[in-house]
């Protein structure tokens, strides 16, 4: 099954000359990194660890502050976390105190969203990450792929037009991971999200993404902005299919090549 | 009884495996197991002190009454003395006491574990407050407040709150970070975060640290009455050791002891009802 891309020219993302900085200027994490993100794109954030990626990712989130530079989402210049950037953590953030249910209104009451369209929306999306039979139990209660799913599912229910994901499938296993990977496409393409992604998978940000963009270890520069060009603007829902499209081998050879050159620094 | 289970299972595995160990680490134990090794603890207790009383020398008795005794001295006292309202008023200074503490002791640690400034500012002062014996309050509080209930609850007050602040504020601070970042990229008030991310999360671990610290007002329970005070259960247990009744100062320790059970009982079962998403944490 593939689905073909809508390439967009509208900028959704833009960040500018921006570094950061910790201990008072000692520690750079991010160098003068500069990009531009389109509407409906998938950016894979890729290097090895310590590169910065992640902090790229929080600082378009709000979480931290850049010490130099600016981002700008839809033309709005950044000031701390807003909904309009749904976030999923590596770690587990589904509230342990409410059901699966709960946890995906949760989003929608802070957003003042009438009680009705909230169950509504909360059923439609528990049945999108596969997860209405748990509905009602407490994320104690969930295998952690499942904790995941209630995560992404709070996430989109509030509608964000970005969607940031920092090592979404780090903790899971790798058949877990492999089944979010195939689910998370399909939700992508159905909910037509601007994503970026930061993983250190390189198989996982080539399955997933339009374009990957390599970061060098510290301090976190862009070495390489590539996009997935053997994929021609599709994006399959198989991995199989994927691994059978002529080219796969040669940018996986190049991203892994590229990471090899970063450790031996 | 565990040899009769252990037959009925299909061995699997040779060798060891059918060596039983009690004392195995990580070993499961379920709710009756509990039950009667808990029973069979306080059988053992009351034996030994048992055995104390028949081998102390028979001029000494009075001194180490046996366990019977004890219970017939507590028995005698609530039929006759009026016990249970010495009971009732001490009831009243734990509770009451403990109340006022957790009153500004659950806001102010759980608002310190949230904003670095405020834990800055009161942290050191409190920290420091958890060394001085609240028993060192004593001559203050009868000034300020002459010897009135007052008196006793402030110094139950001044007992616990410093380590009941010191505690949520961990408890608090053990809170994910990953939590409160996913509630502010929701688009979440500070105001909703602290009060339904924070404090719902810490909330258990809040509500152990109270059980904890209400053990520790027991404690200073004796010594708030032992000092002016007519009523309570340290009153009488202070009256009886001038008459040299030992059988009713037991009778006052062993009350205060069944007390303390029962709270903890108590605040168990409200965190086993409050909190039903946390009771698997376990398993």
């Amino acid at each position: 099954m593939e689905s073909a891309r809508e390439i967009s020219a509208r900028t959704v993302i833009s960040i500018k000359d921006m570094t950061k900085t910790y201990l008072g200027g000692s520690f750079t994490a991010v160098d003068n990194v500069s990009m531009e993100i389109k509407e409906g794109e998938i950016v894979a954030f890729v290097g090895p660890s310590g590169c910065g990626k992640t902090t790229v990712m929080r600082m378009v989130a709000g979480l931290e502050e850049p010490t130099e530079g600016v981002i700008f989402v839809n033309d709005q210049m950044v000031h701390g976390p807003g909904p309009d950037r749904g976030m999923i953590f590596q770690a587990y953030t589904s509230f342990p105190w409410l059901t699966a249910r709960q946890n995906v209104e949760y989003g929608m009451k802070v957003l003042g969203i009438p009680t009705a369209e909230r169950r509504e929306r909360a059923q439609r999306l528990l049945e999108e990450v596969h997860l209405s039979p748990a509905a009602d139990k407490y994320p104690a209660e969930l295998s952690g792929g499942m904790k995941q799913r209630v995560a992404i599912a709070r996430t989109l229910a509030q509608n964000p037009e970005v969607l940031l994901m920092d090592e979404p499938f780090g903790a899971l296993d790798a058949q877990v991971r492999w089944e979010m990977q195939e689910m998370m496409i399909e939700i992508i393409n159905a909910e037509k999200k601007t994503v970026i992604l930061v993983t250190h998978d390189i198989q996982e940000a080539i399955y997933l993404a339009d374009r990957v963009v390599f970061f060098t270890r510290t301090p976190g520069r862009i070495k390489q902005d590539v996009y997935m060009e053997f994929k021609s603007g599709q994006r399959f829902a198989g991995k199989e299919e994927l691994l059978g499209q002529p080219g796969y081998l040669e940018i996986e050879k190049q991203l892994f090549a590229w990471m090899r050159e970063e450790i031996k620094q | 009884m565990a040899d009769t289970r252990a037959e009925a299972v299909p061995k699997i595995s040779s060798g060891s495996a059918n060596k039983k160990r009690i004392l195995r680490l990580l070993s499961p134990l379920d709710h009756r197991q509990t039950m009667i090794l808990g029973i069979i603890g306080a059988v053992v207790f009351f034996a030994i002190w048992q055995i104390a009383h028949m081998m102390t020398a028979e001029e000494a008795k009075r001194f180490l009454p046996s366990p019977f005794a004890v219970v017939q001295a507590l028995i005698d006292l609530i039929a006759e003395k009026d016990f249970l309202s010495d009971v009732a008023i001490s009831a009243y200074r734990i509770f009451g006491s403990f109340f006022i503490a957790c009153v500004i002791a659950i806001p102010l640690g759980v608002l310190m574990g949230c904003f670095a400034p405020l834990r800055a500012l009161i942290n050191p002062v409190v920290s420091g407050a958890r060394y001085l014996p609240a028993a060192s309050f004593i001559p203050l509080l009868l000034v300020w407040f002459g010897p009135t209930d007052s008196q006793k609850i402030a110094l139950l007050v001044l007992g616990v709150i410093f380590f009941l602040i010191a505690l949520i504020l961990d408890n608090t601070e053990a809170v994910a970070k990953e939590l409160i970042e996913a509630a502010q990229t929701m688009g979440a008030s500070r105001r909703e975060i602290v009060i339904n991310v924070v404090g719902r999360a810490a909330s258990p671990a809040i509500m152990d640290s109270m059980r904890n610290m209400i053990a520790v007002g027991y404690t200073y329970l004796v010594i708030a009455e032992i000092v002016a005070a007519q009523d309570g259960i340290g009153a009488v247990m202070m009256r009886a050791g001038r008459f040299l009744k030992v059988d009713v100062i037991m009778a006052g320790i062993l009350t205060i002891g069944i007390m303390g059970v029962l709270t903890d009982i108590l605040f168990r079962l409200c965190a086993y009802y409050a909190f039903p998403w946390n009771r698997k944490r376990k398993g």
